[in-house]
């Protein structure tokens, strides 16, 4: 039984195995830094991890657990390394850079060990590795998921997943990716990666967590676990907050997304009633954060148009003419074919369907929205309003061609036939 | 660690060719690598229509044919072999070298280490 949805084990097990995902992370983290190897860190952190489990529960657990695993692996790493003289001669060079790199951060709040995280994030998230790579890292080395259930998460054999984190691996060591956080002069440059990483890790899940595989890895869950560790290791990073927001304020959701037999509800047609509010409060609270104190930045400024819907109690009410000013914004943040789509969508809401089409018809050109499904989609949506069904039947035809997951082609496919009949029973009545 | 910027020009393209970097900015690279001290090799190739390529076949028969010429829009043009701590020096090297504007591109790669 791999399902990690709630309730799903039993607390002593959910306990345990929490504490270890969470501690895994800090621990590999620690010893990155120690020897600047991720390999040697991995082995040793999971040695570590099973000895816990085999002292703890008839030893009790240690007052600082953090220090006793580190301990414990340090001392699993100078054994390891003893037996391997050529390997620790690598690492002693890699070592005296490392050292070079700069001071070791002050231990953390609870006096057990620094959390050193941030850096392993910065090293993920590497513009050097592949997009995938990144999010498979992240899940692996942050969220401390093992290979099996990252590959699980991507829907990939574990094979092919334990091949591409064995070379993501071989290029960080290779090509000597360094394990540090980006100066403050970089980290403009550098943030918008590792927000990326766990913004995509969060749309990967969100887009497939309707689907028919329960054995499937909440990743929602596993980037909103992440994106609460870089906003505690990122307090004044106002888009860390945005990103945690918006994830909240989407992920609020979740339950009434899924209808009864497992199809897809879009926004419109939810009950509004099963959205989670502690996590609408909590998001809602993050976007003060996050646009408070300076210009905004695109997370904060998503977070913000969610918290509008959510705050909202139906469609009719909803506060649209605010949602397009927010995507103005977000345009002029950064320009995507994609925000211009949504933009056109609540531009519909507010001034009327026609306005909303005209807008999405100034789009035909996009190549990114060529062959992206919710632009046909949102055309026929529009073509139904405005009674052009034939059109719009046509328009669902083309996003059907191009839709990925189960749930949304069987919403797609429920429109279309309404579309057909809709559009006959007009040919009749004339 | 070394790693090699391999600097590829991007053909002569007419547009590129318009915003290439000048003799100039070379020049001002060259110097700030060397004055950094991170300097361990380089060279500019010449033109690709002195290119000469040799293949030796399994009888030892050897082959030699002119070009090649760019069937890729991108030509390699030279390389500098840099010693810095770690990627992400490497990068910035690259990033500042003038061969990475005006439609160029630096691939950075690791000189493989072997075990003496």
């Amino acid at each position: 039984m791999e399902e990690r949805a709630a309730g799903s084990a039993t607390p002593a097990e959910s306990t345990v195995e929490a504490m270890f995902r969470e501690e895994r992370g800090r621990l590999l983290a620690s010893l990155v830094r120690r020897f600047g190897d991720l390999d040697l860190a991995e082995e040793v952190a999971s040695e570590a991890i099973e000895a816990a489990l085999l002292h703890w529960p008839a030893e009790g657990v240690p007052p600082k657990p953090g220090a006793w695993l580190m301990t414990t692996a340090r001392r699993k790493a100078v054994d390891r390394l003893r037996r391997d003289r050529a390997y620790a001669a690598r690492l002693a060079v890699l070592q005296v850079e490392a050292d070079r790199a700069g001071p070791v951060p002050p231990a953390g709040a609870d006096g057990d060990l620094p959390d050193e995280r941030l850096q392993l994030f910065f090293t993920c998230a590497h513009p050097a590795l592949s997009a995938e790579d990144r999010g498979a890292l992240t899940l692996r080395c942050l969220a401390g998921l093992t290979t099996p259930e990252v590959a699980r998460a991507f829907l990939v054999p574990v094979e092919t997943m334990a091949k591409r984190i064995v070379r993501a691996k071989k290029k960080i060591r290779e090509a000597r990716i360094p394990f540090r956080v980006p100066g403050a002069d970089e980290l403009p440059e550098r943030l918008p990666g590792v927000l990326q990483v766990i913004y995509s890790i969060f749309t990967e899940g969100y887009a497939a967590s309707a689907g028919p595989d329960l054995q499937r890895i909440d990743l929602a869950e596993e980037a909103v676990r992440l994106g609460r560790i870089l906003r505690r290791l990122m307090p004044a990073e106002r888009e860390a907050a945005g990103l945690l927001g918006l994830m909240l304020l989407v992920h609020a959701r979740r339950d009434a997304r899924i209808g009864p037999e497992g199809g897809l509800v879009l926004l419109d047609d939810q009950d509004r009633g099963r959205w989670d509010r502690t996590m609408i409060q909590e998001g809602g609270d993050l976007v003060l954060a996050a646009l408070t104190g300076g210009p905004p930045g695109p997370y904060g400024v998503q977070a913000a148009i969610a918290a509008l819907h959510d705050e909202a109690a139906d469609v009719a009410t909803t506060d649209w003419p605010q949602i397009v000013a927010l995507y103005d914004v977000l345009l002029a943040l950064a320009p995507s074919p994609v925000v211009a789509l949504n933009r056109a969508v609540a531009v519909a809401m507010r001034d009327g369907p026609e306005a909303g089409l005209a807008l999405l018809d100034g789009l035909s050109g996009e190549p990114r929205l060529r062959g992206h499904h919710p632009y046909p989609a949102a055309r026929a949506d529009l073509l139904s309003r405005l009674g052009r069904f034939p059109e719009a039947a046509a328009a669902y035809r083309e996003a059907l061609g191009l839709a990925g997951t189960e749930p949304e082609r069987a919403y797609l496919r429920r429109r279309l036939d309404a579309a057909e009949a809709s559009g006959t029973d007009g040919a009749a009545g004339a | 660690m070394k790693y090699m910027l391999l600097i590829y020009s991007a053909g002569t393209d007419a547009a590129a060719a318009a915003d290439a970097p000048s003799f100039e900015d070379w020049a001002v690279y060259d110097k700030a690598v060397r004055d950094a001290g991170v300097w361990v090799s380089g060279e500019a190739l010449a033109d690709l229509v002195t290119a000469t390529t040799v293949r030796v076949g399994p009888e030892g028969d050897r082959t030699v044919t002119d070009g090649p010429f760019a069937e890729t829009r991108e030509v390699l043009g030279g390389y500098y072999v840099i010693d810095v701590p770690d990627l992400d020096v490497a990068l910035d090297w690259a990033a500042r070298c003038p061969g990475s504007r005006g439609g160029g591109a630096i691939t950075v790669r690791p000189v493989a280490e072997f075990e003496a």
